[in-house]
């Protein structure tokens, strides 16, 4: 028996091994290193973003030196992979922290009672509030979530159960992929001109801009839902048919309970991935400083829609508007923080149950 | 609450693809029936045919006739669900339903086809199935919990509970025991036995001792190579089968030359 196949040159079993705290060392000692470089080349203004990069480059090529050394070749690419992979998700990290450091840090000194009981009718400069932006998003993604799920999940449940790959449905996955794709402005100018057909030019109000929502919505209601109705295994489906059970009632009793849990979060995800719409809305469902409670008429105002108002177009005194909009972001933020917690919750709720 | 079955010149296909040729053979009520035969030569899919349930394959169906007790299960007008209201199945793998608890599991028949009834008469049909299933005893205190919850052995016999509940006139068994194990498997084929006083039972099995074991008729299936359809090449009491069969195919599969 050959023992000199690459590399592997004895029969032990042991294995030289890196002590436990030389990697976090290098790490520590990598970023001295590039401090003292950068600070050496630009003396006093040391840019906190090289000295970090600069950093990662030599605690990588430090951690490959000393593990090649002491553990061997195997050992240097693993620690290599775990290094490179760490790297990434923290570099993925900075801009989601940063984004949320910022509006915390910004948006906090407006965040106050009067924020969410005041309009901003007849508010100029300091004070005022986004209570008709709050509701006009609550209505307006309200409707888009009620017109998208009934037709979302009926139209996943025909593609996942019915559908199941005839023509029909191959044309359908066909149109919900193109309109996965289409621009939320076009959504909007969509929305906007049926609006103008149906009730005359210049028909701007709320329930406009849920239906340019709802066309953003439906096609990642679809998606999400068909793929989590295919997960159900094949064998419940037939479980239901041998006792005799019809397919839709099947269907209703046995497929969609099973997935519920996963599709209360797709739904809940794809709320949050349109709450957040700004160009449809500032066509379909316009701009306005009061608070507008009928969805049928008149412009209603949105958070996303606030935040874009209060910067572009600030007054004289521009703090109070840079203020609300950042407590504007925030509050977006907010609002989708707490659907995803909601979804957690209720999808742990439905979940199947399988205690022992 | 037994029905015999005639199967005359029954094929079977998947689109273009004849996966079973001309079986003939007759199912007796109050009987074991067991059906053997290599992986692929169409057991499984003959037995579906007899509740139906090869319609849930896209592009599966039948030429030839199927009596169940002298009613065509593929005459004009027939509803297949009507038809597996008669005739149960159990799977290869324990399939409960994960949303239901023990309880909700064995009436899942009933409630799932809207027949309301009291809940006294749903404690009785609960009582009543688990312990023909012989799985009252291991779960009657728990009966509210998921039936997930339960060992593989037990969730089959959940699912023969399930399955029986339903009052069907026939019971189709497609490998029952493939995934548990022997401790299991016994538990399954005695209860076999006592199912066959009231059910017509088919069962397929890859299992030669098993079918030897449980079952009255044997059937061999068997396939002349990949692509030919499957064909019944024998059938008869157990005991014929497995000691003088007519055929040599027959004789080679069960001693073991071949499959």
């Amino acid at each position: 028996m050959s023992v000199t196949t690459r590399g592997v040159r004895s029969t032990t079993l042991t294995a030289g091994r890196l002590p436990r705290w030389a990697v976090p060392a290098i790490g520590v000692g990598s970023l001295a290193l590039a401090y003292i470089a950068v600070d050496l080349a630009t003396p006093g203004s040391a840019n906190p973003g090289l000295v970090v990069a600069l950093a990662f480059v030599l605690h990588l090529v430090g951690v490959e030196v000393s593990a090649r050394a002491v553990e061997g070749g195997r050992q240097a690419v693993d620690r290599r992979a775990v290094n490179l992979v760490v790297g990434a998700f923290l570099l993925a990290l900075v801009p989601l922290v940063s984004l949320l450091w910022e509006a915390i840090n910004q948006g906090i000194a407006r965040l106050d009672p009067q924020f969410f009981t005041y309009s901003m009718r007849n508010v100029v400069g300091a004070g005022g509030g986004a209570a008709h932006a709050i509701a006009g998003t609550l209505w307006v993604t309200g409707i888009a979530t009620l017109i998208s799920v009934p037709v979302g999940l009926l139209t996943a449940i025909y593609l996942a159960e019915y559908g199941r790959g005839n023509r029909t449905a191959k044309v359908i996955t066909f149109f919900v992929d193109v309109m996965t794709g289409i621009p939320s402005i076009v959504a909007g100018l969509f929305a906007y001109s049926l609006m103008s057909l149906l009730f005359g030019p210049g028909s701007v109000f709320g329930f406009a801009g849920s239906v340019a929502l709802a066309v953003l919505m439906i096609p990642v209601v679809v998606r999400s839902c068909e793929e989590l109705l295919r997960l159900v295994p094949n064998e419940l489906r037939e479980a239901a048919y041998a006792l005799g059970v019809p397919q839709w009632v099947t269907i209703l009793k046995v497929v969609v309970p099973t997935a519920i849990s996963g599709l209360v979060s797709g739904v809940i995800l794809s709320v949050a991935r349109v709450i957040g719409e700004t160009a449809p809305l500032m066509i379909a469902a316009g701009f306005t400083a009061s608070l507008n409670n009928n969805p049928l008429a008149h412009p209603m105002m949105t958070l996303p829609v606030f935040v874009y108002d209060s910067i572009a177009h600030p007054g004289v005194d521009v703090q109070p508007y840079y203020d609300r909009a950042w407590a504007g972001a925030l509050t977006l933020i907010g609002i989708v923080m707490v659907l995803n917690l909601v979804g957690r919750l209720v999808a742990r709720r439905f979940a199947p149950r399988t205690g022992r | 609450m037994s029905k015999r079955i005639d199967v005359t010149d029954l094929n079977v296909y998947y689109g273009a693809f004849r996966a079973v040729e001309d079986v003939t053979m007759t199912i007796e009520p109050h009987s074991v029936t067991a059906f053997i035969g290599p992986s692929g030569c169409g057991k499984s899919t003959f037995l579906r045919t007899l509740n139906r349930m090869h319609e849930v394959i896209a592009g599966a169906r039948v030429e030839g006739e199927v009596l169940l007790d002298g009613e065509d299960l593929y005459g004009p007008g027939v509803d297949p669900v009507r038809v597996r209201r008669q005739v149960g199945m159990v799977f290869q793998r324990p399939n409960p339903f994960p949303t239901m608890s023990i309880k909700e599991n064995v009436l899942a028949g009933i409630t799932l086809n809207n027949r309301r009834l009291p809940q006294a008469a749903k404690d009785e049909i609960v009582e009543r199935s688990l312990r023909h299933a012989n799985l009252w005893e291991e779960v009657r205190n728990r009966l509210d919990l998921p039936g997930s919850g339960l060992s593989g052995g037990q969730q089959q016999r959940l699912c023969i509970a399930r399955a029986i509940a339903m009052e069907p006139q026939v019971l189709l068994m497609d490998e029952p025991c493939s995934a548990l194990d022997p401790i299991s498997t016994l538990a399954i084929e005695d209860l076999i036995g006592q199912l066959k006083e009231s059910y017509t039972i088919v069962i397929v099995t890859h299992n030669m001792q098993q079918a030897a074991r449980v079952s009255d008729t044997t059937a061999f299936f068997n396939i002349a190579g990949t692509g030919s359809p499957g064909r019944l090449i024998e059938v008869g009491s157990t005991d014929k089968i497995f000691s003088t069969p007519d055929i040599k195919a027959t004789e080679d599969y069960i001693s073991g030359r071949f499959g």
